[in-house]
């Protein structure tokens, strides 16, 4: 896609996260997407192109009375909604849309839903859930203690990466989890899966979110201040994390980011803001490095040293994560509405005169990623 | 062989692909694939090498040693398994990496120490016979 070419008008979370047991996982999605139009002042009607992942976009567009002339159900995990801002974009600009609406909801918590959104891999089935690896918990974890081995990652530094974001959560009235944290307590929560202990693992929550895209020429028609689309990227890897190519780095973070930082021409200094998908709290490390803002084997010293906390030179995962703000199961739709807010220049935890930030998601056991690199210069 | 277990674990979705490896299990051989073109081996089973493409694969005995390459401490109740359990992914001397239980040992991070030499044993649970892995050489 051209950079700058697209951006995102509208951008809104459902209108209660956490726990909804009011709502069905559908309906999740329906109440974020109306309240993304309302923020851009659309009707259902303008909407002409759908994406949505974890249901069949039909489902999704009958529920709302929407009749579109592209959609795109790509389901690659968390990281979905991510690579539906690049399909979009580049729908939009071959003329295949004008308006395209992107929908998430998910009834993690309270389970009002027909089905878990990833698919089951046949390989994972077969040989892992023998062994016991049954949950994201025993699964996405497991490649930690070789990273934290070959990068010198400590448990205290890993521990960091949770009392950090909780330290950005803290400014978020929207977080679930606002208390301070420190290492002691990250360290000294339940053991879930060794070296994981509970504060080092994702909220289980209810939500949902949705964006509104259009072309930048008709960005200035909305009363949003716009969020243009400057680079993306996205990239699969192993269906489960057994054949993650290697545990220290993740092949598809590096294709990802690669793509996006060259479609949108920018340097890792240009970054003021960044998002990294953090279901456990060594996601983001890896992102740190396979992206290239830091060095291998840096990534633990950056956190702990203060690095990306409140009034650091790289504020990451300012909403709090899915470690503190919240975790449907599929957060990359969250990460995506703190970029936006963060461009838009409302978030409660705001970087003063970000003008460049990455959304990075990962999808699965590091199955997938995709990238976007948003900003609010046209 | 290691301790046995209560409960059986869950049951795989069986695919005929792999139907080599599961009934070489249950003669206590650990079957892998290779390459008829490029040499590459692998595993999981499939009717092709993903290196090249190639379908002329043949299914070969793997030594069973391998490396401990990363695991973790699982808490968590699964079937056929009493926590605290290692869930860990070893590195075979053929070079394919697989999923497997530690057992032998205890389940500890002192004992579990990564790049450890191991051996594959194999273990009935249920109507299954699953490769298991223990070190090769004493604990501490
Ligand atoms: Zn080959």
């Amino acid at each position: 896609m051209t950079p700058n070419s697209i951006a995102v008008v509208g951008a809104a979370e459902s209108t209660r996260m956490g726990t909804v047991p009011e709502l069905g996982q559908v309906a999740l999605h329906a109440d974020a997407a109306l309240n993304a139009l309302a923020d851009c002042q659309l009707s259902p009607a303008a909407i002409d192109g759908l994406a949505t992942a974890g249901h069949d976009p039909a489902e999704i567009a009958h529920y709302l009375g929407l009749e579109p002339a592209w959609t795109d159900g790509t389901s690659v995990g968390g990281c979905s909604f991510i690579t539906h801002v690049r399909h979009a974009a580049a729908a939009i600009e071959a003329g295949l849309c004008s308006t395209v609406l992107i929908t998430h909801g998910e009834s993690g918590r309270s389970g009002h839903r027909t089905h878990r959104p990833l698919f089951p891999s046949q390989f994972s089935q077969q040989f892992e859930v023998p062994f016991g690896a049954t949950i994201p918990p025993t699964k996405f974890t497991l490649p930690a203690l070789r990273f934290m081995k070959d990068c010198n990652v400590s448990e205290e530094q890993l521990a960091m990466v949770a009392v950090v974001q909780r330290e950005w959560a803290a400014l978020h009235p929207r977080a679930t989890a606002r208390e301070p944290v420190t290492v002691a307590d990250v360290l000294g929560s339940r053991m879930i899966a060794y070296p994981f202990r509970k504060l080092m693992c994702c909220l289980v929550s209810d939500g949902g979110g949705a964006l509104v895209l259009t072309s930048a020429e008709r960005a200035n028609d909305f009363p949003t201040r716009p969020v243009y689309v400057r680079g993306t990227g996205e990239a699969v890897e192993s269906p489960a994390i057994t054949w993650m190519e290697d545990f220290t780095t993740s092949r598809a973070f590096r294709a990802s980011g690669k793509a996006a930082f060259a479609e949108a021409g920018i340097s890792h200094a240009d970054v003021d803001h960044l998002m990294i998908y953090d279901a456990f709290a060594h996601v983001p490390l890896y992102g740190l490095q396979d992206l290239g803002f830091v060095e291998r084997g840096e990534a633990g010293a950056f956190v702990a040293e203060g690095h990306t906390r409140p009034g650091g030179r790289l504020p990451m995962n300012t909403n709090g994560g899915g470690l503190s703000y919240m975790h449907s199961g599929m957060y990359g739709m969250y990460a995506l509405q703190e970029g936006v807010r963060q461009m838009r220049g409302t978030s409660p935890a705001q970087v003063d005169g970000a003008e460049v930030s990455v959304v990075h998601g990962v999808g699965g056991m590091f199955s997938a990623a995709a990238t976007v690199v948003l900003t609010n210069v046209a | 062989m290691a301790e046995t277990q209560q409960d059986a674990p869950a049951q795989p979705l069986l695919i005929p692909e792999a139907e080599d490896f599961w009934q070489a299990a249950r003669r206590g051989q650990l079957r892998l694939q290779r390459c008829s073109a490029c040499e590459h081996a692998f595993f999981p089973p499939r009717p092709f090498c993903p290196a090249c493409g190639d379908r002329r694969v043949e299914n070969f005995t793997a030594t069973g040693r391998a490396t401990l390459y990363s695991y973790i401490i699982s808490h968590i109740p699964a079937p056929g398994h009493t926590p605290p359990y290692a869930i860990a992914v070893v590195e075979l001397e053929e070079g394919p990496r697989m999923m497997t239980n530690i057992v032998g040992c205890p389940q500890t991070p002192q004992a579990l120490r990564l790049d450890m030499p191991l051996q594959v044993v194999f273990q009935a649970r249920g109507d299954m016979t699953l490769p298991l892995f223990e070190p090769a050489e004493p604990t501490p």
